[in-house]
């Protein structure tokens, strides 16, 4: 009875068990928290009304496309910064700094200039999961055991041999962890946008939900985004763990 | 000895060039990003490219300086300063004692870590509808938005902190008989101010980004509402200068913490090591994945 993942899973259930009498005995006003059971019941309906799966794919859809371009770009991009080291330690605190800025408040801007359009979004999850994958390429790169590099070396490799054969290898679960947290920066950014501007998938749906007082549709929807955050951090996690040497 | 001089005349020589290099690189780069930036904007005002978006970067200094002598900009800048603070100070608070908690108790560790994980990693912005539902689309919210924002980084740096704890140090306590308050106030919090500031700076940088956003969707007031206000009326270049004050008030935070993240390293670095190189800086590598 002492095993954690049970006795979380009791203090959840539990919960909700509190909050459904709570709501019952209208501790709590439904119009703010609805019912756990009610909540159950509005996945249903959301998907019916407002296509909850066809709309997963579209976020996902977005996040594919932003992360593509950042793989695009930020990877030949960290390359560079790792084969030109002034230019590496140039930009270093740059991208450090923009890692850290507000970039989600550049989205007016984005809209000024391409509307409320798939490009907005793609845009504005393409900037923060560029940054990250930059990083962790040229740190990944920079990481590469001198050791490796003589093997290369006593076997004259050329360059590009040693590129493709030795560093990438040796460097992809470091590129990967910049991956990792460039793909959930991107589908934060997406979705935080879309909630925001009320357009594309997942975020329209909450914000949609929230308008037509439908409580029990916003908290469905709502949980929906969190499975599917909690998806992506789980399956790249998985992931990582099994590119990560022993 | 001669011979070590000349090697160490020519490596500072050598860093010297480097440092020179690295400035070029900048300065060029700067002026290209600017150059580029007037073309586009040249572009727009010919009616080629983007007409009107795209402001000259004078106008936009111009319309930065307009907002820093305007007592409007200021009254927004203390409603998102009071939201910012009371929502950074409160979902700190929550998440240090909650990380001591489940630093000082294994089985809620291990029971609640998962969720707290999985909600560590949703964007914090689609629980606005809650909040909104909870608290009003006031000020209130913003705070609540702001603590959330803040709740996560804290408390997973808190609960790293305290795994990182010497257990010598936890054993000294208990062979004193220290009472709980004691435990936490002279083992677990001098052990860990380290890891609760990196979390603290991040939570800081959080909590902005979560108020101006929660700003920009509903409310009255606040940088956030005022950057959502010239968007609507199309007033470009106020709307650039808001998002370059944000975007330098929220550099300055980031590099005030980090200062105090340096100052305390330096204060509680082993004597040994005082005062001998220079020790890595709290910024510049990406830890904890936080999200907004």
């Amino acid at each position: 009875m002492k095993s954690p993942a049970i006795v979380g899973l009791f203090g959840l259930l539990a919960l909700a068990g509190v909050l459904e009498l709570a709501v019952f005995v209208e501790f709590f006003p439904s119009f703010v928290v609805p019912r756990p059971s009610d909540t159950l019941m509005a996945f249903q309906p959301v998907q019916d009304d407002m296509d909850l799966i066809g709309n997963f794919f579209v976020t996902l859809g977005m996040t594919a496309a932003a992360t593509g371009l950042a793989l695009a770009i930020g990877i030949p991009f960290g390359y560079f910064l790792y084969r030109n080291p002034t230019y590496g330690i140039a930009y270093e605190g740059w991208l450090a700094a923009a890692f850290a800025a507000p970039t989600v408040l550049l989205y007016p801007l984005f809209l000024v200039v391409f509307g409320r359009s798939h490009t907005t979004l793609i845009a504005m999850g393409f900037i923060p999961g560029s940054i990250p994958i930059i990083i962790q390429t040229r740190q990944g790169l920079l990481g590469v055991s001198r050791t490796l590099v003589n093997v290369g070396r006593s076997f004259n490799l050329s360059e590009q041999e040693m590129f493709w054969k030795i560093q990438l290898p040796a460097a992809v679960p470091t590129i990967f962890t910049g991956i990792r947290i460039g793909v959930m920066y991107t589908l934060v950014n997406i979705v935080a946008i879309e909630y925001l501007i009320d357009f594309g998938g997942l975020g329209r749906i909450v914000s949609e939900m929230y308008f037509r007082f439908d409580t029990a549709g916003t908290y469905a929807s709502i949980i929906t985004v969190v499975l599917v955050s909690v998806l992506f951090y789980w399956g790249f996690g998985r992931i990582e763990k099994w590119l990560r040497p022993v | 000895m001669a011979q070590t001089g000349v090697i160490q005349n020519k490596a500072a020589a050598a860093a010297s060039e480097r440092d020179r290099s690295i400035l070029r690189i900048r300065l060029v780069t700067l002026i290209g990003l600017i150059a580029a930036w007037e073309a586009f904007a040249t572009l727009g005002r010919l009616e080629i490219l983007y007409g009107d978006v795209i402001p000259s970067s004078w106008m936009i200094a111009l319309a930065v300086f307009n907002e820093l002598t305007s007592a409007e900009f200021y009254h927004h800048l203390g409603i998102t300063f009071a939201e910012h603070i009371v929502g950074f100070v409160t979902g700190s608070l929550i998440a240090i004692a909650l990380g001591i908690s489940m630093g000082v108790n294994p089985l809620l560790r291990k029971a609640i870590e998962p969720y707290i994980n999985a909600i560590g990693s949703t964007p914090k912005i689609i629980f606005l509808p809650i909040l909104f539902l909870m608290f009003g689309t006031g000020i209130e919210s913003k705070m609540a938005k702001g603590a959330l924002s803040a709740f996560f980084p804290v408390v997973f740096t808190t609960v790293l902190g305290m795994a990182l704890i010497n257990p010598v140090l936890i054993k000294v306590g208990k062979s004193f008989n220290l009472s709980k308050w004691n435990m936490i106030s002279k083992v677990y919090m001098p052990a860990m101010v380290n890891p609760v500031i990196t979390g603290l700076r991040l939570g800081m940088a959080i909590t902005v980004i979560g108020v101006l956003v929660a700003e920009l969707k509903f409310s009255d007031g606040g940088l956030g509402y005022q950057l959502g206000i010239y968007y609507e009326q199309f007033r470009i270049a106020p709307m650039y200068a808001i998002i370059v004050i944000i975007f330098a008030l929220a550099a300055s935070a980031n590099v005030g913490m980090t200062m105090l993240q340096d100052r305390v390293n330096r204060h509680m670095a082993p004597a040994a090591t005082k005062g001998k190189g220079r020790r890595p800086a709290a910024s510049g590598n990406l830890g904890v994945v936080a999200t907004n």
